[in-house]
C-alpha cells in the first residue's frame, strides 16, 4: 500500500508519522537523535512502520474478541522480543571488541564478567515488560544501559576487573548498536514470537491463535510503499533527501497543529532548542511567526539540564513543581547559567517544588513573549512540542493565558510531541496528491 | 568579499580603486581629515574646505568584512564598553586601542575636526563625545530636529541653514584656512545631483521582472559612493554612468540579479528588507538568499544616508544651504515610524514583492525601535506575510547562521504554500 512519511529531527528526538492514501495515521515512531541523524530517522521510520503494522492488525482483528486485550499484551511482548534481540546484538559486539588490543589481555576475565551480566539482564528483561511495569524510558540505550551499569559495577568488583574497562566495552558496543535498523524480516520475526508469547499469556480472548498469526501474518505480507517522505527539524538538512521533501518545522509544526484541532489560530511549540510562536490561518497555513534568536534558553534542553543538575528524571520535573505552594521568582531563563540559578535559590532555603514551579513560570514567560511578538493568543491555541507534556508548564501556560488574553480554548494533544512529524506527512501527501 | 571566486562587476572594481584613494588620502597626512557619519553627511561641504572625509561606520564595516572586528569589539569590550553598546562603536574603539590602522594598512592621523551630523541616531552624539575626548580636536554638532510628524517643517530647515551659517561654516573655515565660497559649493551640489539622477534610475529597475539588480546585498555597493566621500565628485557622476550601462546591458540580456556566485539563475521571491545586513557574515548572509532564488528589490538601508525615491530628493545647487538641510532632515532614521511603515508599505506594492523582511539589529536601537509593530503595519497595508530574523552589524557572536537560515527557509516555504492555496481550502 502506498503510504506518506513525514520526520521530525528534533535535537533530542526524531519522530516519524506514518499515514495511508485518505490522510488517516496509521503509526508513529519515536527515538532518541543520537549524533547520527540518518540512523535516527531510519529507526523512526521503520517504528513508524512497527506502528502501522499494529494499527493495520488491529483492523483486521476488528473490534470484538477482545481484540483490545491482544493487542496490549503483543505490544509489551514485541517490546520484549525487540529489547532481547537487541541485547543479543549487544552482547555479540560487546565480545567482538575484546580482541581489540585495549582489552585482549583481559579477555577471559571480560568475557566471563559479561557473560554474567547479559545473563542477569536477559533473565530481568521479561520482567522489565511485565504487564504494569513502569520504564522510565522506553529507549532501549537507556533501558540496556542502566542495568549495565547497575550490574558491572557489582559484577566487575566479584571478578576484580574496573568498572570503568567494562564500561568502555559497553560505551563502544552501545553505538554500533544504535547505529543499527532493524529489517524487516527482523520486525516480522519479533512480532511472530511477540504474538505466540502473548497468546501464551493473555486469557479470553476468542481468537485461536492460528487465527491471529494468520491474520498478522497477512498484516505482514503488505508492503508499505513509501510513496513521498517529507523531513522537518533542525536536522532537516543531514536528511538524504532532495531539496523538495524537505520542509521548514515551523510550517509543519502550523499545519500538524491544524490537523490535530482544525480551529488551531495560534501554536505554540517548546522543543529541545526552540521555542516557535505560529499564526495559523483557518487552513493551517502558516502566516506569521517568530522564534527564539540565537540562544535556547527556556527551552525543553534547559529543563533537561535543572533534572541533570537535581539529579531526577527529565519526566519527574512537572510532578515535582505541581507539588508546590508558591512559585519562586525566577528571571532568567539562560541554559547554561540554570544550574547556578537553581543552587543560589536552594542556599537561600528555598523549597525544591517552589524552585521548580518558577522555573516553570520563568519559561512559559518568555514563551508568552515570543507568541506576543507573533501576534498573540487567538482562539484556539494548540500547545505542541516535548514540553507538552509536562504538567506544570502547562498550568502556567494556561495562567498566563488566562491573564494576558483571557479564557480561550486551549488544545494539548497527547501525542503532541509528533505534531511537526504530522505535518510533514500531510505535505508528503499533498505533494502526490 | 576576500574569496577568491567572487564575481565583480567594472563598478565594482572602479569603487574599490574609490574607496582606496580616499583611504590613501586620509592617510596621507596630506589633507584636512573630519569624521563624520554617514546618514546625512555634508560632503560637498567638506569639499569647499579641501577637507577630507572619514567615516567611522565604514572603517568599522571595512573591518567586519575582513573579519577583523570580532577582536576590536572584545578589546573595546574589555576597556569598559557593555555588550549592548552598538558594536560599530566598539569596532571604532577596539580600531583604535590596535594601533587605528586604516584599511589600506596606514595609520589613520588624528582627525583635524568631528563633524557630528545628528540624524536620528542618539548613539552618533556619544561616540563622537569619545572621540572628542580622544583626540582633543575641535567638534562640531549640527542639530537635525527629528522629523516626529511625518514632514519635516521651514522652520527645521531654517534652524540647521543657521546652525550651518553660524557654527559648521566657521569651524570649517577655522580648521582648514580656506574661506567658503559659496558658488564652489553650488557646483559640487550639481555634480552631486547628476549622480542622483543616475542613482534613483538604478533604484527603480528593480521594479522590473526579473530584477537586474539586488537591492539590499548588491544595494550596499550601489549605494556606497553616493552616501561616502564622493557625493559631489567627477568619479561619483563616472561611476554611476558605468553602473547605468551594466545594468542597461543586464536588462537587455533579461540577466536576474548579480551576486558574488554569479548571476541568480531564477527569480523565485522578491522581498523588500527593512535593517541594516549584517557584515560579519555578508557573503555567507547574501548567499542564502542566492541559493533559495530570493532577490532584493528595494531597502530601506540603502535610504540610509539619505532619502532619493519617496519624496524625489535631489541636491539644489540654487537652494545649496537649504539643500544641505533637507538632505539631513529626509534621512531615514529621521523620519518617524508611519512615514518608514507608508515607505515601506509604498514599495512592497510597487515593486510587486511577495513581502517584507526584517532584520533587525541587536545593537541598533535607531533602526530595531518599533519594527515588529511596522511589520504588522505593512502586511495590513499590503496583505503580504512579514518575516523577521535577527542578526547584528558587525559583532559576529551575534549571526547564528542555521538559526537565521531556518527562518528564511519557513518564511519562503509560508510564501509557495501562500501561492499555492492561492485562496482555496487546500492546505498543503
Amino acid at each position: 500500500m502506498r503510504t506518506f512519511i513525514g520526520i521530525d529531527l528534533g535535537s533530542t528526538t526524531t519522530k516519524a508519522v506514518l499515514m495511508d492514501e485518505n490522510r488517516q495515521v496509521l503509526g508513529r515512531g519515536i527515538t532518541n537523535s543520537r549524533s547520527n541523524y540518518d540512523v535516527a530517522a531510519r529507526v523512526s521510520k521503520q517504528e513508524s512502520k512497527i506502528a502501522a503494522r499494529f494499527t493495520l492488525f488491529k483492523n483486521a482483528l476488528g473490534s470484538g474478541g477482545d481484540a483490545e486485550l491482544l493487542l496490549a499484551d503483543l505490544e509489551r511482548n514485541f517490546r520484549l522480543e525487540q529489547f532481547l534481540s537487541e541485547l543479543k546484538q549487544l552482547e555479540e559486539t560487546c565480545y567482538n571488541y575484546l580482541d581489540h588490543e585495549r582489552f585482549k589481555d583481559l579477555k577471559g576475565p571480560l568475557r566471563e564478567a559479561l557473560d554474567s551480566v547479559f545473563k542477569t539482564i536477559t533473565a530481568e528483561a521479561p520482567e522489565i515488560y511485565a504487564p504494569g511495569a513502569e520504564r522510565k524510558s522506553d529507549f532501549f540505550r537507556d533501558i540496556a544501559g542502566s542495568r549495565f551499569m547497575n550490574l558491572a559495577e557489582s559484577v566487575g568488583k566479584q571478578s576484580g576487573l574496573s568498572f570503568d574497562v567494562l564500561l568502555n566495552v559497553y560505551d563502544k558496543s552501545i553505538i554500533d548498536i544504535e547505529s543499527m535498523v532493524s529489517s524487516d524480516e527482523a520486525v516480522s520475526a519479533q512480532l511472530l514470537n511477540g504474538l505466540s508469547r502473548a497468546m501464551r499469556e493473555v486469557e479470553g480472548v476468542e481468537f485461536t491463535e492460528a487465527e491471529a498469526q494468520q491474520a498478522l501474518e497477512k498484516v505482514l505480507a503488505l508492503e508499505l510503499e513509501e510513496s513521498y517522505v517529507v523531513g522537518t527539524g533542525y536536522g532537516r538538512v543531514r536528511l538524504p533527501f532532495p531539496k523538495e521533501h524537505i520542509r521548514s518545522e515551523i510550517l509543519c509544526h502550523g499545519l500538524g497543529a491544524h490537523m490535530m484541532f482544525p480551529n488551531t489560530r495560534t501554536v505554540l511549540d517548546i522543543g529541545g532548542q526552540d521555542t516557535k510562536g505560529i499564526q495559523v490561518d483557518e487552513n493551517g497555513i502558516v502566516v506569521n511567526f517568530q522564534m527564539n534568536d540565537r540562544c535556547a534558553a527556556g527551552c525543553g534542553r534547559y529543563l533537561g539540564y535543572i533534572a541533570d543538575e537535581m539529579n531526577i528524571g527529565l519526566h519527574e520535573l512537572g510532578p515535582i513543581a505541581m507539588k508546590a505552594t508558591k512559585a519562586t521568582r525566577i528571571n532568567s531563563t539562560c541554559t547554561v547559567f540554570a544550574g547556578a540559578e537553581l543552587r543560589d535559590r536552594m542556599a537561600m532555603g528555598e523549597n525544591r517544588a517552589d524552585i521548580l514551579a518558577g522555573l516553570h513560570r520563568a519559561i512559559m514567560l518568555r514563551a508568552m513573549s515570543i507568541i506576543s511578538r507573533s501576534g498573540g493568543v487567538t482562539d484556539e491555541f494548540t500547545f505542541t512540542g516535548g514540553v507538552a507534556k509536562n504538567e506544570a508548564a502547562v498550568k502556567e501556560l494556561r495562567q498566563l493565558i488566562f491573564e494576558n488574553y483571557g479564557e480561550k480554548t486551549i488544545n494539548i494533544s497527547a501525542e503532541s510531541i509528533y505534531t511537526g512529524a504530522l505535518g510533514g506527512a500531510s505535505f508528503a501527501h499533498s505533494a502526490v496528491h | 568579499m576576500s574569496q577568491p571566486n567572487v564575481v565583480k562587476s567594472q563598478s565594482q572594481l572602479l569603487q574599490k580603486e574609490m574607496i582606496r584613494r580616499n583611504y590613501d588620502r586620509i592617510t596621507s597626512g596630506q589633507s584636512k581629515v573630519s569624521s563624520t557619519f554617514v546618514p546625512g553627511n555634508l560632503n560637498e561641504l567638506l569639499m569647499c574646505f579641501d577637507i577630507a572625509n572619514n567615516l567611522p561606520e565604514i572603517n568599522a564595516i571595512q573591518n567586519a568584512m575582513r573579519k577583523k572586528s570580532g577582536d576590536m569589539i572584545t578589546d573595546a569590550e574589555r576597556s569598559g564598553h557593555s555588550e549592548d553598546v552598538c558594536t560599530y562603536v566598539k569596532a571604532d574603539i577596539g580600531m583604535m586601542a590596535k594601533g587605528n590602522v586604516a584599511p589600506n594598512g596606514k595609520p589613520f592621523p588624528d582627525p583635524d575636526m568631528l563633524l557630528l551630523s545628528y540624524t536620528g541616531c542618539f548613539t552618533f552624539m556619544k561616540w563622537f563625545e569619545l572621540l572628542r575626548e580622544q583626540y582633543q580636536c575641535p567638534t562640531v554638532m549640527l542639530h537635525v530636529p527629528y522629523a516626529a510628524d511625518g514632514k519635516p517643517t521651514k522652520n527645521m530647515r531654517d534652524y540647521i541653514v543657521r546652525q550651518l551659517k553660524e557654527e559648521v561654516i566657521p569651524t570649517m573655515e577655522k580648521v582648514s584656512g580656506i574661506k567658503f565660497d559659496i558658488d564652489r559649493l553650488r557646483e559640487y551640489l550639481r555634480k552631486s545631483a547628476i549622480a542622483e539622477n543616475d542613482l534613483v534610475w538604478m533604484l527603480e529597475q528593480s521594479k522590473r521582472k526579473p530584477s537586474p539588480i539586488d537591492c539590499y546585498f548588491g544595494g550596499v555597493y550601489y549605494m556606497g559612493p553616493i552616501f561616502t566621500a564622493f557625493r559631489g565628485t567627477d568619479e561619483a557622476i563616472e561611476y554611476y554612468k558605468l553602473l547605468r550601462a551594466e545594468i542597461e546591458q543586464r536588462i537587455e540580456l533579461g540577466l536576474c540579479a548579480q551576486t558574488p556566485e554569479g548571476d541568480m539563475p531564477e527569480e523565485k521571491y522578491r522581498l523588500v528588507v527593512e535593517g541594516p545586513p549584517n557584515w560579519t557574515s555578508f557573503r555567507d548572509f547574501w548567499q542564502m538568499f542566492y541559493e533559495m532564488g530570493a532577490v532584493v528589490v528595494a531597502s530601506t538601508y540603502t535610504k540610509v544616508g539619505g532619502v532619493y525615491d519617496y519624496d524625489d530628493f535631489r541636491h539644489d545647487p540654487d537652494h545649496p544651504l537649504e539643500s544641505l538641510a533637507d538632505y539631513c532632515l529626509g534621512v531615514y532614521t529621521n523620519r518617524n515610524l508611519p512615514t518608514r511603515v507608508d515607505m515601506l508599505a509604498r514599495n512592497v506594492k510597487e515593486y510587486e514583492a511577495d513581502g517584507l523582511l526584517i532584520n533587525s539589529i541587536k545593537s541598533c536601537n535607531s533602526f530595531s525601535a518599533g519594527q515588529l509593530v511596522m511589520m504588522r503595519e505593512v502586511e495590513k497595508m499590503t496583505g503580504k506575510p512579514g518575516a523577521f530574523i535577527e542578526t547584528d552589524l558587525v559583532d559576529p557572536r551575534y549571526f547564528s547562521a542555521a538559526n537565521v537560515k531556518n527562518r528564511l527557509e519557513s518564511y519562503f516555504q509560508m510564501i509557495d504554500q501562500k501561492r499555492r492555496a492561492g485562496g482555496s481550502a487546500s492546505a498543503a
